[in-house]
């Protein structure tokens, strides 16, 4: 197979956007005092969360919500909740 | 909605959640299935096989009409590093006889089946509906919330998997620590049906799944898996997510050097994504299991934290359907008895406890702590592919014995004599 980036894997599923309703914000606050490591850079498989402009945001469309994050990161430091009913990833094989 | 009162609310149509429906409204019951997903097993990933023999007995011969993928009668255990593998490959033609042991399943289409025959049963399947929180009076759980929507019922059962902030939320459960969860990533490849049949040597409907220990996951506790479907390939890695997070791993970047490893880059060649998912897998055994009932609800599946790997089967499925069984036979007793207090749910702890579920649960309530060994990982896979390397080399140079050859392997790798035998002591006791 070729090799492939995680954009275009994700590039690959399906998804309904539920546009205007991001499920996921970032306490940066939080992230900076609790977490040197800042884990939700490397841990999500969809790498939904990246440092721009020395911010960290969540690109929260391509999320695959397996809740990795959410285990992984401090308590306060992610507002995370699955997507309104009928909205996000929709896996057609699974 | 505030009128309608059911006797059951099921929150998740994944396997745990359809099959108490099933069970509960073919005996009558008013039932309510809701799933968050559009469709049941739209938010389902399957990193595992089902053994099938259980829903076999809810179920007869359910395999004659639900959408399984292969039957597996070919199983391999991997042990790879860079360039080195070491299989233990067991086929079984028995295993291709009813009432077959394990298939492949895509649960976007498995779990629609069996939500299918939860409806046909009678149960009312409401997808598309997040449930927000469990509604209490007076301390018991009467009902769940959903946006402005509220719904009422005798119980609530919470089968929303491995996550369950249902669990959480209503106080069953804490918040899961990161040792007791391992992240799993996965990647469904299509191949024509012919290619995969020839490519792993399988006829009609069988089917391989292999378990791939090592350098696959850069020592990060956990391992790597590829299973057969009739026309594509589940391949990806379970990686615990206390290592991942200590180590700085990225899941993405580890998949896909996992792909390209030459013992696994030859069986994806040619075939072309499908998908890509993530799924949180339940790895912490007895002990992270939450309180099972309270007043007017339980908890069944990857929401109890049930979860089997003894290294060679990963399961979760059959003792998500296990766990359904036992709820509906509980709360079947509950109503006869009009007891719908923690007290009268009891009977699901103690059923669950009688069954195969806990039995097995408790056999393997060691494996967890087993699999937090580093040398599983790294420092066995080197020592075995070394060994055989030594084995199989043939140098312009007088060989030793086996023994020798052994003690030498071992004298040059991390492992110390005593680390080997306590780790075989420790394996014999917890596999």
């Amino acid at each position: 197979m070729k090799p492939m980036n995680v954009t275009e894997k994700l590039g690959v599923n399906k998804y309904e956007l539920d546009e205007g309703h991001p499920h996921i914000e970032v306490h940066e606050e939080v992230c900076r005092e609790k977490c040197p490591d800042l884990a939700c850079l490397f841990v999500c498989p969809a790498n939904v969360y990246r440092e721009h402009n020395g911010k960290i945001v969540a690109d929260w469309a391509g999320c695959l919500e397996c809740g990795t994050c959410k285990v992984a990161c401090p308590e306060d430091a992610l507002y995370w909740i699955f997507p309104r009913g009928g909205f996000g990833i929709v896996y057609r094989s699974g | 909605m505030a009128e309608d009162k059911f006797d059951v609310i099921i929150v998740g149509a994944g396997v745990a959640g359809s099959t108490a429906a099933y069970l509960l409204a073919r005996q009558g019951l008013d039932v309510v299935l809701i799933e968050r997903g559009p469709y049941p097993g739209s938010k389902n990933l399957s990193g595992g096989v089902l053994y099938g023999r259980v829903l076999h007995e809810l179920i007869p011969d359910f395999w004659e009409e639900a959408p399984v993928e292969r039957c597996i009668t070919n199983q391999v255990i991997s042990f790879v590093t860079g360039e080195a593998s070491f299989n233990i490959d067991f086929k079984n033609q028995a295993f291709n006889r009813p009432p077959y042991n394990a298939f492949t399943v895509l649960r976007a289409k498995f779990d629609r089946w069996l939500a299918e025959q939860a409806e046909e049963a009678g149960a009312m399947l409401v997808p598309g509906i997040k449930v927000d929180r469990v509604l209490r009076d007076e301390g018991r759980v009467v009902g769940i919330a959903a946006g402005d929507e509220e719904m009422f019922a005798d119980v609530v059962i919470a089968a929303d998997g491995a996550t369950s902030f249902l669990a959480q939320e209503a106080g069953l459960r804490e918040r899961i620590p990161t040792h007791q969860v391992a992240t799993g990533v996965k990647q469904v490849i299509g191949l024509p049906r012919e290619t995969i049949e020839e490519r792993f040597h399988l006829t009609g409907n069988e089917g391989v799944a292999y378990t791939i220990v090592g350098c696959a996951t850069h020592g990060v506790a956990g391992g790597g898996f590829l299973y057969t479907n009739l026309d594509s390939l589940s391949v990806g890695l379970v990686m615990r997510l206390d290592d991942l997070v200590r180590q700085k791993i990225k899941p993405a970047e580890v998949v896909e050097e996992f792909l390209a490893n030459p013992l696994i880059a030859p069986l994806v060649r040619g075939g072309k994504l499908l998908e890509y998912g993530a799924h949180l897998v339940p790895e912490g055994g007895v002990a992270m299991m939450p309180r099972l009932y309270a007043d007017g609800m339980l908890v069944i599946g990857d929401a109890a934290g049930l979860g089997i790997n003894n290294g060679f089967t990963i399961r979760g499925m059959d003792l998500a359907i296990g766990s359904a069984r036992a709820a509906a036979e509980a709360i079947l007793e509950a109503k006869a008895a009009s007891n719908y207090s923690a007290a009268g749910l009891s009977a699901y702890s103690r059923k669950l406890d009688a069954s195969f579920v806990m039995a097995d649960m408790r056999t393997y309530a060691l494996a967890p702590r087993f699999f937090e060994n580093d040398r599983l990982y790294t420092a066995y896979p080197e020592l075995l592919t070394g060994l055989l390397t030594q084995i199989y080399d043939q140098p312009a140079q007088p060989k030793e014995h086996l023994l020798p050859t052994l003690m030498k392997s071992l004298k040059s790798s991390d492992v110390s004599l005593m680390d080997l035998a306590r780790d075989m002591l420790a394996g014999v006791r917890a596999l």
